[in-house]
């Protein structure tokens, strides 16, 4: 029986232009495989596997630091007293307004042309820190998540039904026991569709720290680029590594998502 | 003991006005050329954009299985891949390929405009994004009136024309002005490719006179004029779409 459907679906799927696309898509990439350039692989890959690290981690840790810090901004916008309401809205207005590499390049070369002429600055334990690009390429990175998702958790918290946080206060439960036990899960489930979507933008805003002189996969293609003189293929290598985690991200959420149970109050 | 602006600003208010006047020595003329160069690229490719997500949603709603497929690898692709990446590629790719068809053709090659160039670039990113919110917002039209103007006889532009870009607005016009907000963002990337746009010209201007933060700092404020004057703009538009359209306000 299953294997029956089994079988019906694949043939819904492998309908006979689908065959067509797939014999395009093998010649295609038989031809950048035989036709293309790829000798310089092997002495690039331990670096590109350190790039790809890189980016990852980055990824994680911006998202990560990012979501903390947009759960209190999209709360105080959503039900915060107005002195802070108004900043955390003016905060998600500057950084959805300006591009991220304005931001960026703001904090790398606007800060760090600041700090060394503070002496206090130089001689702290964080100096040797401050000197290197990549603490500079997390915090552009996780304010912009905080901006955008701190704007997606507002819509969150102000949607989660009224009964709900009603029906905890009639349970007897303090605001701080509501708030972790009620409102805030239910604001989650919410966002979470939103926050695949998003995630999958971070990713895609990882490759500027490259500008920055950070080393993630991006940079290490472009040193490929500029050392063997090979336009496209590192590019297109480049395009598949973004193409291949996207889609991790994308399968993360989807499994996070079947865990929970769908229907919404 | 510097004062807080001085180290804030590295400039007096005097110091200031100076490097931020429109005159030469000063660098406000540039930044503001940089500026209208970033709108003329974000308008290009936000109506490029809008072109090929009206082929693309008409394309992925109603076309062959074929050109469903390929629009489905067009929209899936771009949304994966990093915009930078994109348009490293589409701008090598692209000027390589146009140059190799004119020689093949007998042409002399030519050097593409890096306005075009960028333009196009961008317009092919944005199709992607307009595709996916046309498609959604054709598809929230009441099915009822697709109907009667087919019943009506009217052909396919007509109806287009007439029923399905002005009943599809009100549901287009918050993805549109989010993607059209993205365009005006997304400019900033052609700094990487070293085309003259405001951040390019603000990197410029500040490795130039060492003053940072005072012209990242303006660039912010202009991109963020930029944005707020667009909201209002936009939020005109969206009230005209939705004339005679019952109130959505929330009543909570």
């Amino acid at each position: 029986m299953a294997m029956t459907r089994t079988i019906a679906r694949t043939s819904e799927w492998l309908q006979p232009h689908r065959i067509v696309l797939i014999i395009v898509a093998a010649a295609i990439v038989l031809a950048c495989a035989f036709l293309m350039r790829w000798d310089w692989l092997p002495a690039y890959l331990p670096l590109a596997l350190q790039g790809i690290w890189r980016t990852i981690w980055l990824l994680v840790v911006t998202a990560a630091l990012g979501i903390t810090l947009a759960i209190p901004i999209g709360f105080a916008q959503a039900a915060g007293p107005a002195f802070l309401a108004v900043p955390a809205r003016v905060f998600c207005t500057v950084i959805r307004g300006t591009p991220l590499l304005l931001q960026l390049w703001l904090l790398y070369y606007g800060l760090g042309s600041l700090f060394p002429q503070f002496p206090w600055i130089r001689e702290s334990f964080l100096w040797p820190y401050l000197r290197q690009a990549w603490p500079y390429g997390v915090l552009a990175l996780t304010l912009s998540y905080a901006g955008y998702e701190g704007e997606v958790m507002r819509g969150a918290f102000a949607g989660v039904p009224k009964g709900q946080l009603e029906a905890a206060r009639a349970f007897g439960m303090r605001r701080w026991t509501a708030f972790r036990r009620i409102w805030l899960p239910q604001a989650l489930r919410r966002a979470l569709p939103t926050l695949a979507g998003e995630t999958v933008l971070q990713l895609k805003a990882t490759p500027l720290v490259a500008t920055i002189t950070m080393v993630d996969i991006y940079s290490v293609a472009s040193r490929v680029r500029q050392e063997t003189f090979v336009t496209y293929e590192p590019l297109l290598l480049l395009a598949l590594v973004y193409m291949a985690i996207t889609g991790v991200i994308v399968f993360a959420f989807r499994k996070i998502e079947a865990r929970i149970p769908a229907r919404l109050g | 003991m510097r004062t807080l602006t001085d180290i804030f600003l590295s400039a007096s208010a005097a110091g200031l006005a100076e490097l931020l006047a429109f005159d030469p020595p000063g660098w406000g003329g540039n930044l503001l050329r940089g500026l209208l160069a970033s709108v003329g690229i974000a308008c290009g490719s936000f109506g490029l954009g809008l072109l090929i997500g009206i082929c693309g949603a008409y394309g992925k709603l109603y076309g062959s299985p074929m050109a469903r497929d390929l629009f489905g690898l067009y929209t899936t692709i771009v949304r994966a891949v990093p915009e930078l990446v994109l348009i490293l590629l589409l701008y090598f790719a692209g000027t390589d390929l146009v140059n190799r068809l004119l020689t093949l053709l007998g042409y002399a090659p030519v050097d593409i405009n890096g306005l075009i160039a960028g333009i196009c670039v961008l317009g092919v990113v944005q199709g992607a994004y307009s595709t996916e919110v046309l498609r959604g917002a054709i598809l929230a039209i009441p099915q009822g009136q697709i109907e009667a103007a087919r019943a009506y006889g009217m052909s396919p532009i007509l109806q287009l024309r007439r029923i399905t870009l002005p009943a599809m607005a009100p549901y287009a016009i918050p993805g549109l002005a989010n993607l059209w907000l993205i365009a005006t963002k997304d400019t900033a990337l052609l700094a990487v490719v070293g085309f003259n746009e405001l951040t390019q010209t603000t990197r410029l201007a500040a490795g130039a006179t060492k003053a940072y933060f005072t012209f990242f700092f303006a660039a912010g404020v202009l991109y963020l004029a930029l944005t707020l004057v667009s909201n209002i703009i936009i939020s005109r538009f969206e009230r005209y779409s939705r004339r005679g359209m019952p109130s959505v306000m929330e009543t909570r």
